[in-house]
């Protein structure tokens, strides 16, 4: 089959097996994690090296046709959502892992790397890859570094960002780039930094080197429940106040802790309305004495129940619970939309109550999971995608959660992006001068605006409406929003 | 020399010449010496605000690196990356826009990983906020890190928000036998360290710890080596470097003459390295080839459209200025 003259020099660049483009083919790449939305791409470019993207690139760019990068589609803010008239450069072929070097602690890999997989080839040397979006079973580190992801851990180890120290890239200008490279020093502006979080914008990440922290070599990871969410946001800042810097904070409400009750059997204190984890890692004679620390502020914040987990197992079915929150909260409801606001972490507890309020106003359920070290939120929305304006409903609540989290001092995306989803709110964020310099930024980059446009700033193009439920990865337990 | 006193007045010194350069305490002057009329942030100075409990502070681009220093630890806490020439007046403008992080930016990263948002004046007048105020958010692109490094070259910083950290509770600083090997398996073993230096020919390395005092001497027991006095980084962090570079590891036995490290990549020497920039002296801005990209100036066009900031190739004694790289024409790829 030949290619669609709408296609022109980019026919000749691929085998016809690797250029996808009737319409069965492409239904597979027509949404990614933002289930609500979806369009139909002019056709599915699937290179397998770097020089193919390269072609690619230039060619979209000699033809002006508008192209979204892709690696397994988990976006949450709909940054990989196809443009229509555009071509989806898939990048999943592009997963070798180029090259670990345990002496300078790195791991150079191509876009396409499963994210867990770095982590895998680094463990015969003791290292292992911090970020850790809960998605890492699929979620590719071309997507991390276009939407510099975040996971459980930021805290102590911050974000995809703080791990990336090199990037070889072409630009949507057609330009190939080296940022960085191998050290942790650099000479000059931080390009590499600029690039991480650029949402598609820029061009495409070929070749990517990120640090290694050496794997700590013991965890205590300890679930507290409570009565009321605000006496686990009283004991967040406990910890805090308390001087200890622990990897990861995370709190669960009362519906989110039903979810992962029916769904993983998590052996979560009966009869709380919240649920506190909270994980020390380092060196064992450090975990015991920081864990003794922890125990002791955790007395004194009046829980339910304390446990703690005795060995790597009981480690790793706390975390299940967590990670599998989001995918249970499914089993709630037909369908949820997931927020990822910011607020300073002290007004936690505030801004649990006002959303339960604004929840209650609209009429609709919300489930809380969220990274409570960094004030991350992660509201979940409930709503019936069957039900005729229910979205729409649901859509006008996640605004106000995120205008509230911008109005006390936060931000409206701690680590999914702003993608289509929030684009429209990021002037609560910036005013038009800043937006203003983000365009000029964007500009530079990419002149004529073919680099995953209709992303990040507000008045874009509107995607059609998608189906609705779980992605069916998300059914099957395999991925989870967080 | 233009002394700005409010973020107002510092919007106007960038508009008040054609060519402008911001300076703090110029305790790294190679990086300032530029033919163009200074702005000094020494009168904008003190943090604006600071939440212990947010781990969070913000402060204008002239408040005195000590000054954040001493309020932080007067709460525990501190900047974990060792901020350079402390004692010597450095501005946190300075810091960012020269990258000055020490030996503790091998835990936890440097400047680039502790900056969360920056104010600044573009090169068009026009006062700008990007990146956030709190330890977490990805909305726009992180202008913030971009300008740790850019040297005044892109924009005059304003304010800085950083992330801060609990201080740990003690410190242990042991000396070694350095072999690449020995430095190589300490940075990835399983000891809390949070500095890991080479002083100056190499025989040795310095060990630093950090954590909760009862738990250090055994670590230090499993190490080795004998226990020094913690002034030394002290020293380290005083110490006028005359050389920014980026060597790493693989690249430390045939640089041992005068460098100081962070767990095997070099930041800082006191004797020219191949490739660099100089913080002091007449030696050439740039020692050997500086990145490049074509990209560069359309982002400086972005940032700075009217050249009101010199270029990174703009210093007193410059040669002529290199070609830019062409940016590449649409039918390269054909």
């Amino acid at each position: 089959m030949s290619s669609p003259p709408a296609l022109g020099r980019l026919g000749a660049l691929l085998p016809p097996a690797r250029l996808l483009t009737r319409p069965a083919e492409l239904a597979a790449y027509e949404s990614d994690g933002l289930t609500a939305f979806e369009t139909r791409p002019l056709a599915v470019a699937v290179p397998e090296t770097r020089d193919e993207v390269i072609a690619l690139v230039r060619a979209c760019r000699a033809e002006g046709i508008p192209f979204v990068a892709r690696g397994s589609g988990t976006s949450l803010c709909g940054g990989s959502l196809p443009v229509a008239g555009g071509v989806v450069i898939a990048l999943n072929r592009l997963s070798r892992i180029l090259r670990i070097d345990p002496d300078e602690r790195i791991a150079v890999v191509e876009p396409g790397v499963v994210n867990t997989r770095v982590s895998l080839a680094a463990a015969p040397h003791g290292l292992y890859y911090a970020p850790d979006p809960s998605s890492q079973s699929i979620c590719t580190i071309g997507g991390n570094v276009a939407f510099n992801s975040g996971g459980a851990h930021c805290l102590k180890h911050g974000m995809t960002a703080n791990h990336v120290l090199g990037i070889e890239a072409v630009l949507a200008s057609g330009e190939v780039v080296r940022f960085g490279g191998a050290g942790r020093d650099r000479l000059g502006p931080d390009w590499c930094g600029l690039f991480t979080g650029h949402e598609g914008l820029f061009g495409i990440a070929l070749e990517i080197t990120l640090q290694l922290l050496p794997r700590p070599e013991a965890y205590a990871t300890v679930l507290a429940g409570y009565a009321t969410l605000e006496r686990a946001g009283d004991a967040v800042a406990a910890v805090i106040a308390g001087g200890l810097l622990p990897g990861a904070i995370e709190v669960m409400d009362s519906l989110a802790i039903e979810a992962a009750r029916a769904a993983v059997d998590a052996d979560y204190p009966p009869g709380c309305a919240a649920v506190l984890i909270v994980e020390i890692e380092g060196p064992r004679e450090v975990v015991a004495i920081e864990r003794e620390r922890l125990d002791a502020i955790l007395a004194t914040s009046a829980p339910v129940a304390v446990r703690a987990a005795r060995d790597d197992a009981e480690r790793a079915a706390i975390w299940k619970g967590r990670k599998s929150a989001f995918s249970a909260v499914g089993r709630l409801s037909p369908d949820f939309i997931v927020q990822d606001g910011v607020v300073p972490r002290q007004r936690l507890g505030e801004a649990l109550r006002r959303i339960a309020a604004l929840a209650d106003e609209a009429g609709l359920r919300v489930a809380n999971v969220f990274h409570a070290g960094d004030g991350n939120l992660h509201p979940l929305i409930l709503f019936d995608g069957r039900v005729a304006g229910a979205l729409s409903q649901a859509e006008a609540l996640a605004g106000r959660i995120l205008r509230m989290c911008v109005e006390m001092g936060g931000s409206i995306t701690g680590e999914h992006g702003v993608g289509v989803e929030k684009r429209e709110f990021l002037p609560a964020m910036f005013n038009a001068d800043e937006i203003d310099c983000l365009k000029r930024l964007r500009a530079a980059f990419d002149p004529l605006g073919i680099a995953n446009p209709g992303k990040m700033f507000p008045g874009g193009e509107a995607p059609a409406l998608g189906h609705v439920g779980l992605h069916p990865l998300e059914r099957a337990g395999v991925v989870s929003r967080e | 020399m233009i002394a700005p006193a409010t973020l107002v007045e510092l919007r106007d010194a960038v508009l008040s010449a054609p060519r402008v350069i911001a300076v703090g305490a110029r305790t790294k002057p190679r990086l300032s010496d530029v033919d163009a009329v200074a702005i000094t942030t020494t009168a904008l100075a003190g943090i604006t605000e600071y939440d212990p409990g947010e781990f969070t502070i913000t402060a204008l681009a002239g408040t005195p690196v000590a000054e954040l220093v001493a309020v932080l630890a007067g709460r525990g806490q501190h900047l974990p990356f060792d901020p350079l020439l402390v004692e010597a007046g450095s501005t946190i403008g300075g810091v960012v826009a020269a990258d000055t992080g020490g030996p503790g930016r091998f835990r936890h990263g440097g400047v680039r990983d502790f900056i969360l948002g920056v104010g600044f004046v573009d090169g068009a007048g026009r006062w700008l906020r990007l990146g956030g105020k709190v330890v977490k958010n990805a909305a726009g692109f992180d202008v913030p890190k971009f300008l740790v490094g850019s040297l005044g070259r892109f924009a005059v910083i304003g304010t800085v928000t950083f992330k801060v950290f609990p201080r740990p509770e003690r410190r242990l600083t042991l000396r070694l036998p350095f072999t690449p090997r020995a430095l190589a398996d300490l940075a990835r073993s399983r000891y809390p360290i949070d500095a890991l230096n080479l002083p100056p020919g190499h025989d040795d390395m310095l060990v630093r710890l950090a954590g909760p005092a009862a738990a250090l001497d055994a670590l230090a027991r499993g190490i080795g080596g004998r226990e020094e006095d913690d002034g030394l980084w002290r020293e380290i962090v005083e110490t006028p470097w005359g050389f920014r570079t980026d060597i790493v590891a693989a690249e430390i036995a045939a640089h041992r003459a005068a460098h100081v490290s962070g767990g095997g990549s070099v930041a800082w020497s006191l004797v020219a390295p191949p490739r660099g920039l100089t913080l002091r002296g007449s030696a050439p801005l740039w020692i050997g080839d500086r990145p490049r990209f074509a990209i560069e100036g359309a982002v400086k066009e972005a940032l700075d459209p009217v050249g009101r900031f010199p270029t990174l190739d703009d210093w007193t004694g410059a040669p002529a200025r290199p070609a830019p790289p062409p940016p590449p024409s649409p039918a390269a790829g054909a």
